[in-house]
């Protein structure tokens, strides 16, 4: 990776299975990369200093805070959003859990917990409700409570049990 | 909240990082996990003019067995630590505090010689390594050097590394027989930092006498808080219930440094440091009596 | 009419955008052309702004603008007050002090905004900020609500004699006669802290003025779009029709996100006008502490006078608000205290004065509660008091006090916080009760387990604290029900929504009258331009009074149905079914028209429309109470504590909930699971710690406990239905319930846990350290 112009590195990165190439600043934050020069605006920020979870997206296959990379950094990996999980007509089993178990209100930490569950269930397709609490641990939610979030997630470990 | 600008270099090669660092000194920062930098700069509380990314230089992840312990590599992440076997068997007291470190998104990014080289006191490794004894390898331009854990911390986020040096390995050595451990914290939620902490590592000779014994305590001083003192209380003896209680009491009055903040004051912080060194001796004391290898 | 979808658990309308990343919240907006804002915020809580040098960040590169209040000119004054003083009680004193767009002479909380750089983006806009050259005379910072009010305290608005911001008494029957017949007086001083609302989503507003078609549109965090036009119109000299202010989906409310106006709020659209670009400013975490309102602290001076057998005979509780710098919200949260300081009680006397004292604080105004989970706790800490005094059991002693089945409408004779009178509607309060007895299983682990518990040296406590919610009030809300020729419902209304589900529990509503599928029916929230007359979402309200609104104008909308399908089929209306979109013969069903077909009837391409009807399948209701319902419910604990660490593990958690009428159980128990995580939270984890200077050595997630997953227990939900009958649903409110008692039922569970270190819990939040300190002395 080269820097071109006064400040801007280049970047390729696939997300979503999409490949991208562009010029970034190296400050700019993988949240704000993702968000503002890519338009995949459903991951969220609630704090940018790494607590809330939010900003959570797969680096990988793992999750990473999106607020604590730099863009540059993700310079020749593979990203997932929560856009990647599934579509309106095509919900991811864990997407359709979530809708079944009202496992949402407002729906702004939302997508930071799809990704780090979908990670979650694909190293421990058997959680029990505290493990499952524990994988939960760096996702703030202001709305529920967590309880339905915990039952959703148990639902979507059923349903890709049978897939 | 949006960094300050800085001039970024990610080399490939660990000379390529060291050439910048020793070209910047003071003004250049390594980039490990960024879980802990980055952040703060985003307060721009830190605003380095110059980042050193490590994240593609290749071979400085890796976890080794050999004859002299266990091998960590500086940018082994906290999770490929939290789930390898070899960890987990010769280093058990480390493998099993990664659970409690931060938050599993933390984890993936998060490294074991960017823990250590950013030494907060309150974080869990520093008092690992001290307390088991580890060594870190610092490289620089100039050639490396190894440096025991326990002179390695110096204070509030420093350390004996020079401005040009850069942590690229730690070695823990193997535990001796019947030796226990434990690590007991408190902290407000589970993975917040601790209010106090306290790993106690203790070997027992064959008539189940204190042969050997490390009491290190964290987030009660500017560094790692080693009670040599108490630890001298219990060695060459059977450890009972009143020489606990006399160990404890002795490190949480003399040989801890706590202050106050908005979580804990100063007395609740040598109390807790009371209670939590109890349990750990305790606890260390039975694991010691297990491990009859 | 047999209910078919109200009180049925059916899934979100909304969800699936939510799920997949395709819901639009403000700082999604996009605009070809944006800048973006970053403010310069003072660091000192109280001081003289002495000198503004914004040169050199104006001359940054990438920098477009740089704003003080200087640059402002006569477009620079107050926001508007958002609630006038109760214009019917004697004695009231009240001193109007609104925040500022940029502080020009004095600043009266560290955050206050100075300047706002506005540049091509937000990083660049932080880099210039750091430019600015600010000096401050640094002045005495008060702190503390009770020195403000002594007579040397420093002023922190000037031209006032003292930092007493209102004062009002309230009075019920005759205290003094009541303490005079009593076999026992308590006197007790509590203190209760304050908390942040810190919904995951923070603030921001994008505003872009079309200068050709001279229309403003504002993007906008608000829970109150409405009222946001109506001023902003107002202050920019537009006509409300050339404003347009659209409140997407919000993440999270809580209350702040009503404060209007924020500063913010009346900077960026003036902003946009100036510079002819649109603006996005975006706060953020650190922002979100110094620059969205709080709530919460108070200090009371608590008596309750009772028999010897525990019947309360009156109760006397003055107090001292803490509003912060500024008064924008009036006397709402300390009337709601007031209103909420009897409970659930049948108190015959009582006599309440408050005093709203000014601090250099950031601005209170109401956060999920909004003043009732004080009053909840004064009396509940108070009855517990009685019960150790007394000699009685706790859950005994609340029996004996409660107010009965029969006794409702129930007349307090004071008023809540929309000047009406506080009228308990209806309920039945024993039957809660004794519902979360039952469920907790309280007689079984007072006789058996705790006695058992206790012997193994284990410190497990049980709680149950009662508690009234006043809910649903007015002043109205408006609903528009309009039947598509697709045959599809749309629905619009002016409050908004941050995620308690009203595009489904409105829906089911107006599908329940409409005879069409809830997945059928589109509701708007939040868009001035589809519905233009309403207040906002707050107080527990949305589902009550615009959801009345929806019901009455869906049963209109309905009646048109019908008599247009009745002369379509010739057929009287009382010989038609309604249902799935389609209206039928009864006795022929394949005689029909479908709803479709229908509203293309009623807008006619010939012939006229009769006089005294409207065209299309369409009404337009409002719904205005007098006063609203009263809700009622009963939390219950069990909670284990270690004594060394004093650590704490919740192991039950139940709720029995009396809203009346619950419109969706799935989209309810949610609101108790959250309203809960947040009482918890204001219980042991959430304070904010303010230094002397005024400074706030907390402003992050790091040091700001919010409750995680791990903290959190299973909670419990149960349901009595005690219908309203204020309103055609039977509906009450319950957005706060699930926060209202719970600072109240710690309190008693920690007592009763530490039972043998004699631990007495006048004070809210409660921490690890605070118990230890507590438990020595």
């Amino acid at each position: 990776m080269e820097s071109t112009t006064q400040n801007l590195f280049e970047l390729a990165v696939t997300i979503n299975g999409t490949r991208y190439e562009r010029k970034v600043e190296p400050r700019m934050l993988l949240s704000d990369f993702l968000r503002h020069e890519l338009d995949l605006t459903g991951t969220h920020v609630g704090c940018e200093h790494g607590v809330c979870g939010a900003c959570s997206v797969l680096m990988d296959g793992r999750p990473v805070r999106s607020c604590l990379m730099f863009a540059v950094q993700v310079n020749g990996h593979e990203i997932v959003t929560v856009e990647g999980l599934g579509t309106i007509d095509n919900l991811h089993p864990v997407q359709k859990s979530f809708q079944e178990a009202h496992g949402l209100q407002c729906g702004f930490c939302t997508p930071g917990i799809l990704t780090t569950v979908v990670a979650f269930l694909e190293t421990n397709p058997n959680p029990s409700d505290e493990e499952i609490r524990e994988a939960l641990s760096g996702n703030l939610c202001r709305c529920t409570g967590y309880q339905h979030i915990v039952d959703a997630v148990r639902l979507a470990a059923e349903k890709m049990k049978e897939k | 909240m949006k960094p300050a600008p800085f001039e970024y270099h990610a080399p490939t090669t660990v000379e390529q990082a060291l050439s910048v660092l020793a070209e910047h000194g003071y003004d250049a920062k390594v980039l490990a996990g960024g879980q802990s930098l980055i952040p703060m700069m985003n307060f721009r509380l830190a605003q380095p003019a110059v980042l050193v990314d490590m994240n593609n230089i290749p071979d400085l992840a890796f976890i080794k067995a050999g004859d002299d312990g266990l091998r960590i590599g500086a940018m082994t992440r906290h999770y490929q630590v939290e789930t390898s076997s070899i960890a987990a068997e010769r280093a058990p007291l480390i493998h099993a505090t990664m659970p409690k470190i931060a938050y599993p998104q933390v984890r993936t990014r998060g490294t074991f010689g960017g823990s250590i080289s950013h030494a907060d006191p309150a974080a869990e490794l520093p008092t690992l390594t001290t307390a088991l004894d580890g060594k870190f390898r610092l490289v620089s331009l100039r050639g490396e050097r190894w440096i025991p854990a326990s002179e390695f911390f110096l204070g509030l986020f420093t350390t004996s590394l020079e401005p040009d040096e850069i942590l690229v390995e730690a070695s823990i050595p193997p535990p001796p027989p019947h030796t226990g451990w434990s690590l007991q914290e408190v902290a407000r939620r589970p993975h917040d930092f601790a209010l106090v902490g306290v790993t106690a590592v203790l070997t027992l000779d064959a008539n189940g006498r204190c042969e050997n014994a490390r009491l290190v305590f964290l987030s009660v001083g500017d560094r790692p808080m080693v009670a040599e003192r108490a630890a001298d209380l219990l060695k060459g003896q059977e450890i009972t219930s009143e020489a606990i209680r006399a160990a404890a009491e002795l490190a949480s009055a003399e040989e801890i440094d706590p202050s106050s903040d908005i979580h804990a004051t100063v007395d609740f912080r040598r109390h807790l440091a009371n209670v939590l060194c109890q349990r750990a001796i305790e606890q260390a004391v039975q694991r010691a009596k297990e491990n009859k290898e | 009419m047999e209910k078919k979808l109200i009180g049925k658990r059916i899934m979100r309308n909304e969800d699936p955008r939510l799920l997949t990343g395709q819901a639009q919240f403000v700082d999604d907006v996009n605009l070809p052309g944006m800048l973006h804002a970053a403010f310069l915020r003072s660091e000192y809580a109280h001081a003289r702004l002495v000198r503004l040098d914004v040169s050199k960040a104006r001359q940054h590169p990438g920098v477009v603008a740089v704003f003080t209040a200087e640059d402002m000119g006569k477009d620079w004054f107050p926001g508007p007050p958002l609630v006038s003083p109760p214009p019917t009680v004697e004695d009231v004193v009240f001193h109007s002090r609104r925040q500022v767009p940029l502080v020009k002479d004095k600043i009266r909380h560290a955050g206050e905004a100075v300047a706002v750089v506005i540049a091509e983006n937000r990083y660049i806009a932080e880099d210039a900020a750091e430019l600015i050259e600010a000096e401050y005379e640094s002045l005495p910072v008060i702190m503390n609500i009770e020195k403000a009010l002594e007579a040397d305290s420093p002023l922190v608005h000037d031209d006032l004699d003292s930092n007493l911001a209102a004062q009002l008494s309230q009075k019920k029957g005759d205290y003094e006669v009541a303490r005079k017949a009593a076999d026992v007086v308590i006197r007790r001083r509590i203190l209760i802290e304050r908390g942040a609302a810190a919904a995951m989503e923070n603030r921001g507003v994008v505003a872009q003025w079309d200068a050709k078609g001279q229309a403003l549109t504002v993007w906008d965090t608000t829970q109150a779009p409405i009222p946001i036009r109506n001023g902003l119109a107002s202050r920019l000299g537009l006509s409300e029709s050339q404003v347009r202010v659209i409140a997407p989906y919000i993440g999270g409310g809580f209350g702040p996100k009503i404060m209007m106006f924020y500063p913010e709020e009346m900077l960026i659209p003036w902003l946009a006008m100036k510079l002819n670009r649109p603006v996005k400013w975006i706060e953020d975490r650190r922002e979100n502490f110094y620059a969205t309102t709080q709530e919460r602290g108070q200090v009371h001076d608590v008596e309750i006078a009772l028999t010897r057998d525990g019947k309360v005979l009156g109760l006397k509780d003055d107090f001292l608000h803490d509003t912060g710098a500024y008064d924008p919200y009036g006397l709402t949260i300390p009337i709601n205290t007031q209103c909420h300081a009897m409970g659930g009680y049948d108190i015959k006397n009582f006599t309440s004065e408050f005093k709203v004292v000014f601090t250099n604080k950031i601005i209170v105004t109401p956060v999920r509660g909004a003043g009732r989970p004080q009053g909840i706790f004064v009396i509940e800490r108070m009855m517990d008091a009685a019960a150790k005094e007394l000699g009685i059991d706790p859950v005994e002693l609340r029996k004996r006090n409660l107010i009965q089945p029969d006794a409702f409408p129930y007349e307090h004779g004071i008023i809540d916080q929309a000047f009406a009178p506080l009228i308990l509607d209806s309920g039945n309060y024993p039957a809660v009760l004794q519902k979360t007895l039952d469920a907790i299983g309280y007689e079984k682990f007072i006789k058996d387990e705790q006695p058992r518990l206790r012997k193994e040296g284990k410190h497990v406590g049980i709680a149950v604290a009662p508690f009234i919610e006043t809910t649903g009030i007015g002043p109205y809300e408006g609903a528009r029900v309009t039947v598509e020729a697709s045959g599809k419902v749309n629905v619009a209304t002016g409050i908004g929504t941050q995620g308690q589900g009203h595009f489904t529990s409105f829906a089911q509503i107006v599908a329940e009258q409409v005879g069409v599928k809830v997945t059928d029916v589109r509701i708007v929230t939040g868009d001035t331009a589809e519905f233009h007359w309403g207040t906002g979402t707050f107080a527990s309200r949305g589902a009550v009074v615009a959801g009345s609104a929806m019901h009455a104008a869906s049963s209109m909308v309905r009646k048109k149905i019908f008599t247009l399908a009745s002369k379509i089929l010739e057929t009287p209306e009382e010989e038609l079914e309604l249902e799935d979109g389609v209206v039928r013969i009864a006795d022929m069903p394949q005689r029909s028209i479908s709803l479709g077909e229908l509203a293309l009837l009623a807008n006619p391409l010939r012939g006229a429309v009769e006089p005294g009807t409207e065209p299309g399948l369409e009404s337009t209701a409002y719904y205005g109470p007098r006063y609203g319902p009263t809700a009622f419910g009963a939390h219950a604990m069990i909670l284990e504590i270690d004594p060394d660490t004093m650590m704490v593990k919740i192991r039950r958690y139940v709720v029995t909930e009396d809203c009346g009428t619950v419109l969706n159980p799935l989209i309810l128990e949610g609101q108790v699971h959250g309203g809960v995580s947040m009482g918890i939270g204001n219980s042991f984890y959430e304070q904010l710690h303010y230094d002397e200077n005024g400074q706030l050595l907390n402003a992050s997630f790091a040091d700001y406990l919010l409750v995680g997953a791990t903290e959190m227990p299973h909670i419990e939900v149960h349901h009595v239905e005690t219908l309203s009958p204020l309103n055609e649903l039977g509906a009450k409110g319950a957005g706060e319930a699930g926060a209202i008692p719970v600072p109240a039922l710690f309190a008693q569970a920690v007592e009763n846990a530490l039972h043998d270190q004699s631990v007495e819990v006048m004070e809210m939040p409660l921490s690890p350290n605070r118990l230890f300190e507590l438990a020595k002395s």
